[in-house]
């Protein structure tokens, strides 16, 4: 479109037209590109999932399944508890500083809400396989005598501790991820929603 | 910006193909109203493609599947609704446009030499947008999906000695089922596109190599000024681009308020049958193709009588065949010394309305039953017969009528409208 | 051009005269999906009477509370039946084969049928069953003859009888007389009627809610550009005149 000596008429109308068709071919392209976001059918499919958590034993662990992942929920013993505040230096991100891997309520010692119940994305931080329980600490888990009890990836060797830790040199780069829940009651935890932002996910 | 044209035009015939075909490509000046359906049928091409591979992020081939993913694109898919509509709108403006293309080729004998191969080739179109359109139908597995196709295919099994197998083979089974379903998507969604894309390119190089018809039949290269440049012609950009952006936005604010307003038109665009699953149990009792089939399935119903040992229907199927083939013949059945209506006789003039006409009267009786009476007097079966005979008579008599209808002499240089 | 516009008219003028619909007249039912109470009123209807037999297997529980503006915990107090998230599909409480064996026909799913067999036969279809000893369930229907479906909401409308008379040999529908009152007068069963009509003509295009305003919006913008479009063109072809 040669320009030269172009009226300024015609320049105007031009521009005023061509401008028009842009925002025209953004409204019109627009609901195409939002086709393609997760459908209802997605969104059902990951709506948070209730959990009855009255029959965990202590010492127990259940896997319940939510946006198609594993998701561990652990009833920790006085024993395992204790065994998180001894030698951290093996891990390598003890505070969780890595502010992704869990929700603000979760940044604590325990990794949890309530201490007793640990919740975790059961998904190796490290290439996505899920990491074995080994809860039993010492020997007996397999790991060696100073095994604290946690989470052993057998995909490439990662190693986790009782709240989803990550210990040093091993592949995995992070600790497990905690995903967003709250407790509906004592016995309920719902997993999906933030604990004090209640409402559909 | 130059520098990058001429980076590219050294490497890619960039700036060439943009003159010859678009700011140096000369067509005639007195392009009116019925000029506007080729660039439109390019843009539902493209729109149909577009809205058709969204749908195929979500449409599911599987008889099982199909007609619930098409409920998921309607209910589940932000905006799925949407873009199924401007599917199935667009499928049917597609025929309205092409229809109405195609006419403006009877009215001022774009089809003549040295047209010909350029009406061959868009004959050819046609055919593969009906195939496509055929085949696209039985995507959603609604009931009337379901039986259209049944019936269909069933015509395959007319010709005699290769019948059965032939229908087999193109449903891939013994019934229209599951194989059919997912080869007719394959078909739907990539074979005929690639084909109707290829054609459409072709379609246009011809066009550009003979140059555009006119509404008066001129050849406007027969009259060059002293820079080669034909006296009638003017270049297609800007001036036909900026002229074919007004047909567009028409053209959008008919098919938006389709759209928006009316989908289903009644059941002549999306039929109420087809929100029912196929039902293989059950033939829905008003079965009918869409509008844009029914003219050839009125002439189809037309033949009830056998002749010559052989049957009813491989006469209709031989007929309905005919009635397409006969367009490839155009080009030679027409002898008149004049191209446009506007200098042809009275002759012509009444044949191509008849024409019309027949083409409207059998459309209409193909979404009636044939023993009703739905026009005056006679049962419709009659009328599909009457109709059927004029439709052909169009065709069969145009070398008598074309040559010795009374011409006007036709001018040298376009006349304005 | 005038010829041919002539005849073009003169062929579709018999189009005008449709030939009269077979099967018994439908009364027409007022839709108007604006009206949220009625689609209220017709959802909780329907999910208490009919989801039961019949599925509506492509709509959410949450798609509807949203829709007709029912909050997740009324919908999941009044509304969930047999599921029980709301962003479950409302799937019939009877298992089909079930409804197959018993009924001796699948209760069709009920997302579309409203723009299967339009609001109108629908709503007739649900006034217009009576009492008929030959029928296995009892209860016939005169738009939808020997239907296996017994008439569901009889304590509401009450039973009525069909009086056919006799015309040249055919037995003519007349009137219907209601022998039983039922707990809801004629006029009030109607109305109940026509919400879950109503609902079910959102149900059948959830869409709907919104296609007519996006459309209006669609409609001013192109004719704006049009505007700017066509005075592009007359300015361009200026040259050519």
């Amino acid at each position: 479109m040669s320009e030269e000596g172009m009226n300024p008429r015609r320049r105007r109308l031009l521009v005023i037209t061509s401008g028009l068709g842009v925002v025209g071919t953004v409204f019109a392209l627009t609901p195409f590109v939002k086709s393609m976001l997760p459908s209802a059918r997605a969104k059902a499919a990951g709506a948070p999932v209730e959990v009855d958590i009255s029959k965990i034993e202590p010492g127990q662990l259940l896997t319940v399944e939510w946006r198609g992942q594993p998701v561990w929920i652990l009833n920790r013993t006085p024993a395992m508890l204790k065994e998180l505040t001894e030698d951290t230096s093996l891990l390598a991100d003890p505070n969780s500083t890595v502010t992704s891997q869990q929700p603000k309520y979760a940044q604590n010692l325990a990794r949890s809400i309530k201490p007793e119940y640990l919740v975790l994305v059961g998904i190796c931080t490290h290439l996505g396989c899920s990491p074995s329980p080994r809860l039993v600490a010492g020997a007996a888990s397999g790991l060696g005598d100073n095994w604290p009890g946690g989470f052993f990836c057998p995909c490439h060797g990662s190693k986790f501790d009782l709240a989803g830790r990550v210990f040093k040199n091993v592949p995995a780069p992070i600790n497990l991820r905690v995903p967003p829940y709250s407790y509906l009651s004592d016995t309920r935890i719902l997993i999906g929603v933030d604990q004090k932002e209640k409402g559909a996910a | 910006m130059q520098k990058l044209l001429a980076w590219i035009d050294d490497r890619f015939p960039l700036t060439k193909v943009w003159e010859e075909h678009l700011s140096k490509y000369y067509a005639p000046k007195n392009f009116n109203f019925w000029y506007y359906f080729g660039s439109l049928a390019l843009l539902i091409l493209v729109m149909q493609i577009f809205t058709g591979i969204f749908l195929t992020m979500n449409y599911k081939p599987d008889t099982n599947l199909a007609f619930a993913s098409v409920e998921f694109i309607m209910r589940d898919v932000d905006w799925g609704w949407l873009i199924r509509y401007l599917h199935s709108t667009g499928a049917s403006f597609f025929f309205i446009v092409v229809y109405l293309h195609m006419f403006r080729g009877l009215l001022y004998g774009s089809y003549r030499n040295p047209r010909e191969l350029l009406w061959l080739i868009g004959v050819v179109i046609y055919v593969a947008l009906m195939a496509e359109a055929f085949m696209g139908y039985l995507l959603p597995w609604g009931n009337m999906s379901y039986w259209g196709a049944q019936v269909i295919i069933n015509l395959a099994s007319a010709i005699p000695v290769v019948g059965n197998g032939l229908s087999e083979w193109i449903r891939g089974d013994f019934v229209v089922s599951d194989a059919t379903l997912n080869r007719f998507f394959a078909f739907h969604v990539i074979a005929v596109p690639l084909i109707l894309v290829a054609l459409v390119f072709v379609h246009i190089v011809a066009l550009h190599k003979v140059g555009s018809n006119n509404p008066d039949g001129v050849e406007i290269k027969k009259k060059k000024g002293p820079d080669g440049i034909p006296l009638d012609g003017i270049p297609f950009h800007p001036y036909y681009t900026v002229k074919d952006i007004v047909g567009v936005t028409v053209f959008l604010i008919i098919f938006c308020a389709v759209v928006f307003f009316a989908p289903e038109l009644k059941g002549w665009f999306l039929e109420a049958d087809n929100f029912v699953p196929a039902n293989v149990l059950q033939t829905p009792p008003d079965i009918k193709p869409l509008w844009y089939f029914t003219p050839f399935y009125s002439i189809l119903r037309a033949n009830t009588h056998a002749f010559f040992g052989i049957e009813a229907k491989l006469w209709g199927v031989i007929f309905m065949g005919l009635a397409i083939v006969a367009l490839f013949f155009l080009p030679w059945l027409d002898r008149s010394p004049a191209k446009s209506i506007r200098y042809r006789g009275w002759m012509y003039k009444t044949a191509l309305t008849i024409f019309v006409a027949s083409f409207l009267l059998l459309g209409y009786l193909g979404v009636k039953k044939p023993d009703d009476i739905d026009f005056i007097l006679f049962k419709n079966v009659y009328w599909a017969q009457i109709g059927t005979i004029l439709y052909f008579a169009f065709f069969v008599l145009m070398p008598w009528y074309s040559k010795y209808d009374k011409t006007k002499p036709v001018p040298e240089r376009v006349t304005w409208k | 051009m005038k010829k041919i516009l002539l005849v073009f008219l003169f062929a579709i003028a018999p189009l005008a005269t449709f030939a009269a619909e077979e099967g018994p007249r439908l009364d027409h039912v007022n839709i108007d999906l604006h009206d949220k109470p009625s689609l209220q009123r017709g959802a909780r209807i329907f999910v208490n009477y009919c989801l039961s037999c019949h599925s509506a297997s492509y709509m959410r529980y949450n798609r509807m509370g949203h829709d007709l503006g029912i909050s997740d915990e009324l919908v999941k107090e009044n509304l969930l039946f047999a599921a029980n998230k709301t962003g479950d599909l409302m799937k019939a409480v009877m298992p089909s084969d079930d409804a197959k064996a018993w009924f001796g026909v699948a209760p069709p799913d009920l997302s579309d049928e409203a723009r299967y067999r339009g609001p109108d036969w629908i709503y007739t279809y649900l006034r217009s069953f009576y009492r008929d000893p030959n029928a296995i369930s009892g209860w016939n229907n005169l738009v939808f003859p020997h239907v296996a479906m017994p008439n569901v909401l009889y304590e509401w409308q009450g039973e009525q009888r069909a009086v056919f008379k006799n015309e040249n040999g055919i037995e003519v529908f007349e009137r219907f007389e209601l022998d039983k009152p039922g707990t809801m007068s004629p006029a009030d069963y109607d109305k109940a009627m026509r919400d879950l009509v109503n609902f079910m003509v959102y149900l059948a295009e959830p869409a709907k809610l919104v296609r007519y305003q996006i459309g209006v919006y669609v409609l001013v913008f192109l004719a704006v550009f049009l505007v700017f479009a066509y005075l592009l063109k007359k300015e361009y072809w200026k040259d050519v005149h």
